[in-house]
């Protein structure tokens, strides 16, 4: 329980996966102009990635590890993921059109975001059994919605700023989110 | 001939992936703590882009349409696992340096983009060449930024010392935050140049919806023709 934790506060916190491994900085900068898209952008992200957390790992230790194909892993992840997000978008139009309201315009964004396939990734890299990498898939996708309302709500806050004309629209944002960066580092004496 | 230089000098400079087009954030930020390691990076991501468009160019016209999404990215999945046990093989400190970052060249628009856009519809030879003019027009950058950040950081260029020894490194320009800082500062330039240019009337090559301009088209683009190429299945 106690290892469990530490790896939610360590992915969700400290290694934070937008401001300190760069996953998903597409979505982070494309979809953060307003709290409440931001809002369902994390909420989609969430849902997909502990699903496919979930899958990989169970594809992971019982088809991968016993054939002895652990090489195929990236090209076996890819198609997983793809395939899942087409399965979750189909089963949420069909059973759940409230949510599918909400998350729908979001999901087929989710198939190239990097932090998917990296969270995969990693789980398999530190070796975290399947109910592990639920949790820090589950912990990951929630920094990631953290990064993404606090900078939406800095961008509401100043999208009338006087900003220097070289400076609107992206580049205003990277610095934004490099201030971010370092407040977050305050996190890293937690584990 | 003319056609595979036009290929080079488009990847280049003309369209170039980082300070044009402004694709491939990820790795761009990520591993750019020092050049060495962003000409790691771009080279391993032009090889991919080489072998991949030289093999989807090839199966043009065997893939049928509906699945040539996932058609391709198991193309480049495949090269991307050979770049990676080549790399762990031979530079094994170039793969402990970019990690995880080499496994997510798969997921890299710039690949899949000039699959879709150019490799998919054009002969092989200029598609060979116009994978190498994108794929060094990244590696470009990637050197860039890289150089900036180990100067500032680390008072270092390729790891030789070039500040003089009373000059304290910056140290977060090497960590997450100066990924950050250096990447506004060079957008806001290519802003500033390309507004003067359109000042004095000349045409200027729009990024077209790169990652951080804010549509986020071209990963939506990859994600929805991914989407509609399964739903044809």
């Amino acid at each position: 329980m106690k290892e469990l934790f530490i790896i939610a506060v360590g992915s969700a916190l400290v290694n934070n996966v937008v401001l300190s491994q760069f996953l998903g900085i597409c979505p982070f900068l494309g979809v953060s102009k307003k709290i409440e898209t931001a809002a369902g952008m994390g909420g989609a992200v969430i849902f997909v990635i502990t699903i496919a957390s979930f899958c990989t790992s169970v594809v992971y230790e019982f088809i991968l590890q016993p054939l002895n194909i652990e090489y195929l892993q990236t090209i076996v992840f890819i198609l997983v993921i793809a395939a899942l997000v087409q399965f979750v978008e189909m089963f949420l139009k069909k059973s759940m059109p409230s949510l599918y309201q909400a998350l729908g315009v979001y999901l087929p964004l989710i198939t190239t975001n990097c932090a998917v396939l990296g969270v995969a990734l990693n789980n398999v890299q530190y070796e975290y059994n399947i109910l592990s990498s639920v949790v820090n898939g589950f912990a990951t996708a929630v920094g990631f919605t953290i990064a993404i309302v606090i900078m939406a709500g800095i961008r509401e806050k100043t999208e009338h700023n006087d900003v220097p004309e070289s400076f609107k629209g992206t580049p205003i944002v990277l610095l934004t989110a490099a201030l971010m960066s370092i407040a977050f580092f305050g996190f890293s004496g937690l584990i | 001939m003319n056609r595979c230089v036009e290929r080079l000098y488009n990847g280049i400079i003309k369209e170039n992936p980082t300070f044009v087009m402004m694709l491939g954030m990820c790795p761009t930020l990520a591993v750019t703590t020092s050049a060495i390691n962003g000409i790691g990076m771009g080279l391993s991501t032009t090889v991919v882009l080489v072998l991949s468009n030289m093999m989807i160019s090839a199966l043009r016209k065997i893939i049928p349409d509906s699945v040539r999404i996932p058609a391709f990215i198991v193309v480049v999945a495949s090269f991307v696992t050979i770049v990676q046990f080549l790399l762990q093989g031979f530079v094994p400190s170039l793969y402990d340096s970019l990690g995880l970052y080499i496994p997510l060249i798969v997921v890299n628009c710039i690949i899949l983009g000039r699959a879709e856009s150019y490799a998919s519809k054009n002969p092989i030879i200029p598609s060979l060449f116009d994978g190498l003019g994108m794929g060094l027009g990244f590696t470009f950058g990637l050197t860039c930024i890289g150089i900036v950040r180990e100067i500032l950081g680390a008072g270092q260029v390729f790891g030789f010392q070039i500040m003089p020894s009373s000059y304290e490194p910056i140290t977060i320009f090497i960590l997450a935050p100066g990924a950050f800082i250096v990447l506004s500062m060079l957008v806001a330039t290519r802003n500033k140049i390309m507004n003067n240019m359109e000042k004095k009337g000349k045409k200027v090559v729009k990024p077209q919806g790169g990652c951080a301009e804010g549509g986020c088209a071209s990963c939506g683009g990859c994600a929805s023709s991914l989407s509609s190429g399964q739903d044809k299945e």
